[in-house]
């Protein structure tokens, strides 16, 4: 994942759990992820699935998906549109499941100040670097371990390519 | 400089010496899941690998829509039972036996100095009985089976020390939700738990699996119990090898250390719609309920259906009443010891051991503008299958009170 992504910034507050992104009732039904992506945020945000872009990035305030291990909540996001997740905090699960779904989860509390819905941002994975209408910010690179998952796509991809 | 339990285990497993910060790749004694084992086989064989590569370290407990509720669950669970016996999984429970967490404990799993995983968040139960356990995704089930191993970030570790004696009415959920509402949801993320002191030391492993199932519900990757007599009692008989006890060292390096007092611990509720939202239930005291709930992964062990049929004894309930005994066995017990009378003898209706209307599947869904007063671990809107209602979370003994008056009442007021 050496790419940029830059894309309309969606931003969302403090503690947003797994059941309101990907509620209870569809985690154990089979679905393909562009199923579960209309689901996405279903109980927080119902318009969000119509207003998303592909492309868009989220930024969420603290310990953002809290909550239950559902990978759909991560997988739901992602094939919504969504390419990076930005967020003061994220819950332990999630940012696994977020890697693990080949989506960037960064840590970034000043750049979530920095950001306001609407705007425009640019990440750029290679140098570590996010650049919002205010300014640009340096954030530190993933360990080799989480690089090599994200470049491969997601951790399923990254196991069959070491099989 | 000395080491943390979870710096330990991680060790052991590496094979070298890790400390906190360091990402390891390691092979988990256990990995446990659900009736999401059915989505989880499904990536596995998109991975490649036709056999798991170690079938006596999977465990499967169906439990979170038993008996099926829909065809959908029923074609989920038929699935599950076919890759089992594809796979020749020895440890598969199907849906007579109970809650996960509380089958993989009865059955011996959870030991001491063990790494265990699962496909559930509430995996951190197994930390009463000394065991690293931890909640993971579907898609990392899916890569332990095909390859054994997973990636792991090792946890600064947050001690928290609990004195005092706990005060008549008040349980460790009143503890564990009183600490939530101090620290924060977040007040444990990506860091280790370990509970220390002599209110700890005096309780019981199933009292013990009430915290550590909770340190979930702070963000935890783990809430650890030092493993002592009361935990080599308990798991006399039951564990299924052998196993080594570690414990932190006296000099190991935490990133906090907080201290409560048991004395200052009153009946305590999260409201809705976050765990940490806490009030003590004099506060909250007259809130008018549509539902009770005494049961899930949290509280439905025989202690909790015991501490509700000595508040329900001889008395109705005015509300729907729903209890789930965690297990077969605590079933049986609660039979025996006459429990279960008491409880149907007030009204409640009891239900299968199984995960229930915790996460809104199916049994005790709620209605718009209903409120649930729940022993469950969670109170997020939505979650128990309608946005527009309403979860309080609260102990055993709180919750039959309030069964009994229809709204949330003091039981120290109520019982005495």
């Amino acid at each position: 994942m050496n790419g940029k992504f830059e894309g309309k910034v969606w931003k969302y507050g403090d503690n947003i759990n797994t059941d309101v992104i990907f509620p209870g009732k569809y985690t154990y039904q089979k679905m393909e992820p562009e199923e579960m992506a209309k689901h996405a945020f279903e109980d927080h945000d119902p318009e969000f699935v119509n207003k998303v872009n592909d492309g868009d990035i989220l930024v969420a305030g603290r310990n953002f998906g809290m909550g239950s291990s559902r990978e759909q909540a991560a997988v739901a996001i992602k094939y919504a549109g969504i390419r990076v997740i930005i967020a003061r905090s994220f819950s332990r699960i999630y940012f696994r499941n977020a890697i693990n779904a080949g989506m960037p989860a960064i840590i970034a509390p000043e750049v979530v100040d920095a950001l306001e819905e609407g705007d425009r941002v640019t990440i750029d994975m290679e140098n570590g670097k996010i650049i919002t209408p205010k300014r640009e910010f340096a954030f530190p690179p993933y360990p080799s371990t989480v690089m090599n998952i994200l470049q491969k796509g997601g951790l399923i991809n990254f196991i069959k390519s070491n099989i | 400089m000395g080491k943390t339990f979870v710096e330990k285990v991680f060790s052991k497993k590496a094979g070298k010496e890790v400390k906190a910060g360091t990402i390891v790749s390691v092979e988990p004694d256990y990995v446990m899941s659900h009736d999401n084992a059915a989505a989880i086989s499904g990536t596995f064989r998109k991975i490649g690998v036709n056999r798991i590569k170690y079938p006596e370290r999977v465990v499967i407990i169906l439990d979170h829509e038993v008996p099926a509720p829909k065809e959908s669950s029923a074609i989920n669970h038929k699935e599950i039972r076919a890759f089992v016996k594809e796979q020749n999984i020895e440890n598969f429970f199907d849906i007579n036996h109970g809650i996960c967490h509380q089958i993989f404990t009865e059955q011996g799993f959870a030991m001491p100095g063990k790494l265990i995983v699962g496909s559930d968040s509430h995996t951190t139960t197994y930390g009463a009985l000394g065991a690293l356990s931890a909640g993971i995704g579907r898609s990392e089930v899916a890569a332990i089976w095909a390859t054994g191993e997973l990636w792991f970030s090792v946890p600064e570790t947050l001690k928290i020390v609990i004195n005092g004696i706990i005060p008549k009415y008040i349980t460790p959920k009143d503890i564990a939700l009183y600490i939530i509402g101090k620290i924060g949801s977040d007040g444990a993320d990506y860091k280790a738990v370990e509970f220390a002191g002599d209110t700890i030391s005096r309780m019981t492993v199933p009292e013990r699996m009430v915290l550590s199932n909770m340190a979930a519900e702070m963000g935890a990757k783990c809430g650890y119990t030092p493993p002592d007599h009361n935990t080599f009692d308990f798991i006399r008989g039951k564990a299924r090898s052998e196993y080594e006890s570690l414990y932190s060292d006296n000099d190991a390096v935490y990133c906090d250390v907080i201290e409560f007092n048991a004395d200052d611990v009153s009946p305590s509720v999260a409201k809705p719609h976050t765990v940490d939202n806490l009030a003590s239930i004099k506060e909250v005291e007259g809130t008018k309920i549509d539902q009770a709930l005494i049961g899930t992964c949290t509280n439905g062990r025989l202690e909790d259906l015991e501490a509700a049929a000595k508040v329900l004894k001889g008395n109705k309930v005015k509300v729907r009443t729903l209890i789930i005994p965690a297990s077969r066995n605590i079933y049986k017990d609660a039979i025996k010891n006459g429990t279960i009378e008491i409880l149907v003898e007030a009204g409640a209706i009891i239900l299968n051991p199984g995960c229930g209307p915790c996460l809104g599947a199916h049994q005790g869904v709620m209605a718009p503008g209903e409120v649930t007063f729940s022993t469950a671990n969670r109170n997020f809107k939505g979650r128990m299958g309608c946005r527009e209602a309403e979860i309080y979370l609260g102990s055993p003994i709180s919750v039959a009170a309030a069964a009994i008056t229809g709204e949330i009442t003091d039981p120290g007021r109520l019982l005495s």
